[in-house]
């Protein structure tokens, strides 16, 4: 049997998508008001704590929960599990979003953003900043997610004979693409390796600054691991949701063999984290008890819930349980990272952050944003599969969604 | 796959091993130290001879073109700015003891032999400029925050109420400096607490006072070679180590090491990604190959 | 005791030179408040005062320019230099003394002889020791001889001036003639030293009221100075203080911030370590008449480490710094969060966490059902 990605159609303006749009609408003020007086009226940031959350959640958590283009991709082209195919797109169009968004809230955070487009100017480069291996690596996936989804939209467009000259542009793109398609493709598990294990390496200069809990010479691996958990969780999430909200049935078996794989980064991050802090004495600080050991051992039991959890094959197989430790890694790489980048963070006594409401709206409403495009994209162009889930390996070799 | 007890605790191991062996450090590329430039200047300030009457913040606001600073949250004080902002690249601080013990610190940019600033800023808009005075070029800069974060003495400040801000901090007053003049702050004190000269000179004087008055003096010259060496050397009153006066113990190394060399290890000449890359395309090209036996992609 | 009434008192003559009670009465409140005496005891000094209670004063001159004498008589009160002499029996004064000569030396041993014990001798001047004390002679005797005997059979010795209480100007390096104050050569007595090139006379003035009307001296500090009129700094009182504090200088001489009348600190201003009242009172009672007053920097008069060693222009370390309550702190407290912002965070994760719950339990449970057919495990 056969099976394809198609458009799920259907009226735009559903009563989510007003919502969100609503949502939306209301960071707009907030962004004008940014640009005209500055980040110092809308957030709450200082110089004690010049990063805040469109920094530590929009960016730095964001790319991470878009890592499942990123993580399926790894299964499908690089270990060439095929029948993980059906996830791809979906998840590509996931990460396309939230890598968009990423890149919309760096452009809002940035104090002189009319200088962005010297970053990319060769000869300005200062390569031993990891930021800018970090916005390079970035500017350039959002591209390669784009062009991975293109064939997507090149299906629907290819077909447009209303409009003959879109009709051929996109033929000839679409050619273009699958020429240069495995290139692209690898390209696509290279960059993200680069750039969210950097995420992590931004906070290596920090010796003094960052909580000794946090600070390891680690970071790059620490952040690579959880951002490739929390792709598959994204995908799962997004999965089960999506299948829902279209009332699909659930692609239980793939997702119950990706869930394995978790299971085995999962003791590999909680195995770094604790061998590393055991061999540099650093135990104590758990020990202390304090808000800092708090945090960390809320992290662990973040991160060890859905291992033990996703244990079992009976786990493993329940969509309702694959579906919390999803949740619940999405949680912990998500407090993990704001535990590096914000809690864990210590520029001295007498600064202080939280991010204030206008601050919170706009990423809310990023967030909000993402859902309506979303909704619109996965309506209007292929992306989901239909029909029936494949039964044993022969059906597991379809088509690429391409 | 279905993760066993045997593969979790394969995980585990892999994990402990990574972490045990030391790889990340192993790896890290040897990188020299670097050292100040021949010609390097630098301040020597002796706390044990400042007294406090912040003549030199009012002459580093007037060289420097500052506005006043009327926005303390203490109310609405004039002018008397309660720490380094983006109005404000020098103060005198107080450090009252228990014991009633008191001194002066004067706090304004450290210009790092290794500036960690200078080193994350993606691309130089921070950078160790002439004599080793650390420069800021706002025509470059973005705006990122990066060197705020990264900077372990908290220096470079931001204009955050303006559309258009900029990183504000001491640069030495080289537009003085290259003319042959000295810091406006230098020029201002009664008392000589503050002094520039070249480096070296600077160094060994601040060493000729420990030596000679080791009663007056906390036995250490702050900036020798914390964090590997700033270009701003401190001495600090008997019994008041520099941690009391706000500076961070920051040990010998400087700042950017671990992170310049753990990237410069794996980055080194881009061979690592372009290897990994090639092995990617490779897999990738494998999985085509066997997903769909035509070769290459689809239509 | 009424206008007029006239005993044969003090007031009496007071009142036939012209002086009204009431300005007799304001002096004696003045006094009382300059040496720190609480307002109840002004009627005991006046009435001491008036009853003709007035101890007897010797007043010897050494090596002294007698400007401390002088400073006695600098006020701008009409007979109030009258009142200082008539609240103490002034039995021996060289500058004051028609007499001279062996009929002034019988006057000051006839005096020494009636009152031994109970007279205040003060010094003014400083006492050479150098070449068997023969730099300063008066009648034949060394000013060391005279200062012992006199100084020794009195009540009380009254240092007054710098070069009484540690050598002033004749003490400058190299001192040539072995100038020391009087502490120097009346050791295990009890000396007040009144320092200042001069002092200001309610200094003194306080010193001998307490003395005249209690029988008892003034608190003293270390170096046996009033702490009434020393204990504090010219610096910690100086009106210009704010604009030290602020930071604003003269550089020069008839620059703008001089013009401005901004901290002198910078032209070697030595009111931080030097402990006098000028500040607080000016001398010749007119505002404004002392050296920062008029513009010019403090020379530490007062101070045997300052005056006549440092130079005038060079600038001094502070005593006991005192900075204002607003100065900056190692640590400043930048602000807290606001309230309102965490109650909605926490709704917002709240809501999250709820919603995640829902969700969890909706998905897991609705397609639960498809899992018996994916059984078949494969890898």
């Amino acid at each position: 049997m056969s099976r394809k990605a198609q458009a799920v159609g259907g009226s735009i303006l559903t009563w989510p998508f007003i919502a969100a749009l609503a949502v939306f609408a209301l960071c707009l003020p907030v962004l004008a008001w940014r640009f005209l007086y500055g980040l110092g009226p809308t957030t709450g940031m200082n110089d004690g704590f010049p990063w805040g959350i469109w920094i530590a959640f929009d960016v730095v958590t964001g790319t991470a929960l878009a890592c499942g283009g990123f993580s399926v991709a790894i299964l499908c082209y690089a270990f060439n599990k095929g029948k993980y195919h059906p996830l791809i797109r979906p998840a590509i169009l996931t990460s396309a979003l939230g890598y968009s968004l990423a890149g919309a809230s760096v452009i809002i955070d940035l104090g002189r953003y009319w200088n962005v487009w010297k970053i990319p100017l060769l000869w300005n480069w200062n390569r031993n900043s990891v930021l800018l291996e970090v916005a390079l690596c970035i500017m350039t996936y959002v591209f390669v997610l784009w062009i991975e989804l293109s064939p997507a939209f090149f299906e629907v467009w290819e077909e447009q004979e209303k409009y003959p000259l879109l009709c051929r542009v996109a033929r000839w793109l679409h050619g273009l693409l699958n020429r240069y398609l495995i290139g692209i493709l690898a390209l696509g598990i290279l960059l993200p390796t680069m750039h969210q294990s950097s995420l992590g390496s931004l906070m290596l200069i920090m010796t003094t600054k960052l909580h000794k809990l946090w600070h390891t010479p680690l970071l790059p691996v620490l952040f690579l691991s959880s951002a490739i958990l929390m792709g598959y969780a994204a995908v799962i999430f997004e999965s089960a949701l999506a299948d829902e909200v279209f009332d699909r049935p659930r692609e239980t078996k793939i997702l119950a063999s990706m869930s394995g794989i978790m299971v085995v980064v999962l003791f590999f991050f909680l195995g770094v984290r604790l061998v590393d802090l055991a061999l540099r004495d650093r135990l104590g600080l758990v020990a202390r008890l304090d808000f800092y050991s708090g945090m960390f051992l809320l992290e662990m039991a973040l991160f060890l819930a859905p291992a033990l959890l996703l244990l079992s094959r009976k786990g493993r197989n329940n969509p309702g349980i694959e579906l919390i430790s999803a949740i619940l890694m999405m949680v912990a790489g998500t407090l993990y990272r704001f535990d590096t980048f914000l809690v864990g963070f210590r520029p001295g006594p007498g600064w202080s952050y939280f991010p204030t409401i206008p601050e919170m709206a706009v990423t809310i409403g990023f967030v909000a944003f993402e859902v309506l495009a979303y909704l619109f994209i996965v309506k209007k162009f292929p992306i989901l599969h239909t029909g029936a889930p494949p039964h044993g390996l022969d059906a597991a070799t379809p088509k690429p969604s391409g | 796959m279905s993760p066993t007890r045997r593969s979790v605790l394969k995980g585990i191991a892999s994990a402990a091993t990574l972490a045990a062996s030391g790889v990340p450090k192993a790896f890290a590329a040897p990188r020299r130290r670097k050292t100040p430039p021949a010609d390097a200047v630098g301040l020597l300030y002796d706390a044990t001879r400042c007294i406090g009457c912040q003549a030199c913040v009012v002459k580093c606001k007037e060289a420097n073109g500052m506005p006043p600073d009327t926005g303390t949250p203490r109310g609405p004080m004039y002018d008397a700015p309660d720490d380094l902002n983006a109005k404000t690249k020098n103060i005198i601080k107080l450090y009252k003891g228990e014991d009633g013990r008191t001194s002066f610190m004067k706090a304004q940019c450290m210009h790092c032999v290794d500036p960690a600033c200078a080193s994350v800023c993606m691309i130089s808009a921070l950078y160790k400029g002439p004599r080793g005075i650390v420069v800021y070029d706002p025509g470059k800069c973005v705006g990122c925050r990066y060197c705020q974060t990264a900077c372990p003495f908290n220096m470079p400040k931001y204009e955050w109420r303006t559309a258009f801000p900029k990183i504000v901090k001491c640069e030495m007053c080289r537009h003085l400096v290259e003319k042959g003049g000295i810091p406006a702050c230098v020029a201002a004190c009664p008392r000589e607490a503050v002094i520039f000269g070249g480096l070296e000179t600077l160094r060994a004087d601040a060493k000729g006072r420990l030596a000679r008055e080791p009663k007056r003096y906390f036995p250490k010259v702050y900036g020798d070679t914390d964090g590997g060496g700033t270009q701003v050397l401190y001495l600090s009153a008997a019994g008041i180590p520099f941690g009391k006066l706000g500076l961070p113990d920051l040990g010998d190394e400087p700042l950017p090491e671990l992170t310049e060399s753990l990237q410069h290890a794996v980055y080194q000449g881009f061979i690592a990604p372009v290897a990994l890359y090639a092995i990617l395309g490779f897999a990738v090209y494998r999985s085509f190959r066997s997903q769909h036996p035509r070769k290459g992609g689809e239509k | 005791m009424g206008p007029g009434e006239g005993r044969r008192t003090g007031f009496g003559t007071w009142e036939a030179r012209g002086v009204s009670r009431r300005e007799f009465l304001r002096t004696c409140a003045i006094a009382a408040a300059a040496v720190g005496l609480p307002g109840w005891t002004v009627g005991e000094i006046a009435e001491a005062a008036a009853a003709g209670g007035r101890p007897p004063v010797i007043w010897l001159h050494f090596q002294e320019c007698t400007g401390c004498s002088e400073t006695l008589l600098r006020a701008s009160h009409p007979a109030v230099s009258d009142l200082i002499l008539d609240l103490v029996s002034l039995d021996y004064h060289e500058t004051l003394f028609a007499a001279a000569g062996r009929q002034a030396e019988e006057a000051l041993q006839a005096a020494v002889r009636k009152n031994a014990g109970k007279f205040v001798c003060v010094i003014e001047g400083s006492i050479p020791r150098a070449e068997v004390g023969a730099y300063c002679r008066v009648g034949g005797r060394t000013a060391v001889e005279i200062a012992k005997e006199i100084g020794g059979k009195a009540g009380a010795v009254i240092a007054i001036g710098s070069c009484a209480s540690w050598g002033g100007i004749p003490s400058a390096d190299p001192n040539p003639t072995g100038a020391v104050g009087v502490s120097g050569i009346l050791e295990g007595k009890t000396v007040v030293c009144l320092p200042g090139c001069p002092p200001n006379p309610y200094n003194f003035l306080g010193t001998v009221l307490q003395y005249a009307t209690f029988g008892t001296l003034p608190a003293l500090d270390s170096l046996g100075r009033p702490a009434f009129a020393y204990a504090r700094t010219i610096h910690e009182d100086c009106p210009r203080r704010p604009h030290f504090d602020a930071g604003r200088f003269v550089e020069r001489f008839g620059d703008e911030g001089h013009r401005h009348g901004y901290c002198l600190y910078k032209t070697g201003c030595k009111g931080p370590r030097t402990h006098a009242p000028c500040s607080l009172q000016h001398f010749g009672e007119v505002v404004g008449a002392w050296p920062v007053g008029i513009g010019h920097p403090c020379f530490g008069c007062t101070e045997q480490s300052l005056a006549f060693r440092v130079p005038l222009h060079t600038t001094v370390e502070i005593d006991r710094p005192t900075p204002p309550d607003n100065y900056p702190p190692i640590h400043a407290d930048h602000g807290g969060v606001s309230v309102a912002a965490v109650g909605v965070a926490g709704l917002t994760v709240g809501a999250l966490i709820g919603a995640g719950a829902m969700a969890a339990k909706k998905l897991g449970a609705s397609k639960g059902e498809g899992k018996g057919e994916n059984d078949k495990e494969a890898t």
